[in-house]
């Protein structure tokens, strides 16, 4: 469960998160939405405590997560572009991880789905984008980690790979993980999200239920629903505080 | 006891430039005392060549290697690991590689040919090595875009190498009238560079090369305390940049 309150953070004069107050709860897949810099990248980089907070508080599981780094043995962390030493192999990056978690029995699920062992010499610096986006995948799943962030998830990926990565989606939420996912896909968060968060200029404006959302936009799919919304940003009756 | 330390020194020895940095001190020390007659006067060319190369290469190959391990720094913040455990394996990874690189490109041949007088310079190699890859790790905390800091860490070099000396020289002939020799001892605490100069040309004890700052120390302190005074200093060189680093890195956004 992730708690967040009131955080805010800028960077020189220009502010990416204003008083943010969201509640995360395990077993749910919160779709994070908003424009590009909306701050959503940001939000969830502060969650990790990559970047730090100006104020606030982010509690993870009931504890306020400070500097000490225990809190990140519950989160799985898929990064927008993956960024991965370019010197070292796949086998190598895996065998790091799993020494530098140093615990519980890794979930090779993903690495087995994407054949990812079969790649165990390539070196990282020389794969194409969407092959990072999978050793990302499995990298973020591989300790079964109660709280999966997953940043643009499916960006780069083929879409048999991107339909194995929703697949393991919706099966670690039915096992009662957390769920958070940016995307400007929609039509991939519509079959995963559970609720939905809108941010814009750094602000949360929505926390909603998708099936409520729906219901009260009258549209069929999370696609239209979200666009009538974004029409009408401005009208404060869309802000619900849930 | 830092898992991090094991990783980064395997990666930093994967790189060519330690093998060939050690290959040339080596070819260089080894000329040098090879062809010189006399050791101590081996140690002194040796010496202007060490105080020009140890800094340069430890600034400049710290920076950039921190600058291409911002990806493997994020991806091991985003595990339980603590910022200061990274900051830590990073400094001991990149000081203790270059070191070693140091002691066999430069401590053989020494060992060989000079081992009498030798040692200081050594020692203030190790020093300034150290030195300098916290400097390199303060530039690269400090400015993001890595040519500009490739750029920083280059002028703080010629800053130390050369134009410190120039400005030393600068201001003892502007103010001759007054009496200079503290604030003259305090000006050469402020350069790591002229530290280590003066403390190889104490442990020697070669006055008519000890300029104007070494005359100083060696006329006020003694050989022997003005040793231990630029030693200790050096060694606060060596712990202050990276103190200060650590500090920013902590409440770095990545």
């Amino acid at each position: 469960m992730i708690e967040i309150q009131h955080l805010h953070k800028s960077f020189g004069k220009f502010q990416a998160l204003i008083d943010v107050n969201l509640l995360f709860e395990q077993s749910h897949c919160y779709a994070l939405i908003g424009p590009n810099g909306s701050g959503k990248t940001t939000l969830i980089k502060s969650i990790l405590r990559l970047v730090i907070p100006n104020s606030g508080v982010i509690v993870i599981d009931g504890k306020p997560c400070g500097s000490d780094p225990e809190f990140r043995r519950l989160i799985g962390y898929m990064p927008q572009n993956p960024r991965f030493p370019d010197s070292m192999t796949i086998g190598q990056i895996i065998a790091m991880m799993k020494d530098v978690r140093g615990d519980q029995q890794p979930d090779e699920e993903l690495i087995k789905n994407y054949h990812i062992r079969e790649m165990s010499n390539k070196k990282l610096g020389a794969l194409s984008g969407g092959t990072k986006q999978k050793v990302n995948a499995a990298l973020a799943f591989l300790f079964s980690p109660k709280i999966l962030i997953l940043d643009e998830p499916t960006a780069g990926l083929d879409p048999l790979a991107a339909e194995i990565l929703k697949e393991k989606i919706l099966l670690e939420k039915q096992k009662g993980k957390l769920i958070l996912i940016t995307s400007h896909i929609l039509s991939d968060l519509d079959e995963l999200a559970s609720d939905l968060v809108y941010m814009q200029d750094g602000k949360v404006l929505l926390q909603q239920n998708t099936a409520i959302l729906k219901m009260e936009t009258g549209e069929s799919s999370l696609t239209k629903a979200v666009a009538s919304l974004m029409k009408n940003h401005d009208e404060p009756s869309l802000i619900s505080n849930e | 006891m830092n898992k991090m330390l094991k990783y980064i020194i395997a990666d930093i020895l994967r790189t060519k430039v330690m093998i060939g940095y050690m290959v040339l001190l080596f070819v260089i020390s080894f000329v040098v005392f090879a062809s010189e007659s006399n050791a101590s006067k081996g140690v002194l060319t040796m010496m202007s060549i060490v105080l020009f190369m140890v800094p340069l290469v430890s600034v400049l190959f710290s920076a950039i290697y921190l600058y291409n391990s911002a990806e493997f720094i994020e991806l091991m913040l985003s595990q339980p690991i603590n910022r200061s455990q990274v900051w830590i394996g990073m400094y001991t990874g990149l000081g203790l590689s270059l070191i070693i690189a140091f002691c066999v490109g430069f401590g053989v041949p020494m060992l060989l040919f000079a081992s009498n007088h030798g040692w200081v310079l050594f020692v203030s190699g190790i020093f300034l090595t150290a030195c300098f890859s916290g400097i390199g790790l303060l530039a690269s905390v400090k400015v993001r875009d890595k040519a500009r800091g490739i750029g920083t860490v280059l002028m703080i070099w010629i800053f130390f190498a050369i134009i410190f000396d120039g400005m030393v020289l600068f201001l003892s002939f502007q103010l001759a009238d007054y009496p200079l020799e503290k604030p003259m001892m305090i000006m050469s605490a402020l350069n790591p560079v002229d530290l280590a100069r003066i403390f190889v040309l104490l442990a020697m004890n070669i006055s008519a090369l000890l300029g104007y700052t070494g005359a100083v120390f060696n006329a006020y302190l003694g050989s022997g305390l003005g040793r231990l005074i630029c030693a200790t200093v050096l060694l606060g060189w060596c712990i202050l940049p990276y103190w200060i680093s650590l500090k920013w890195f902590k409440k770095k956004d990545l």
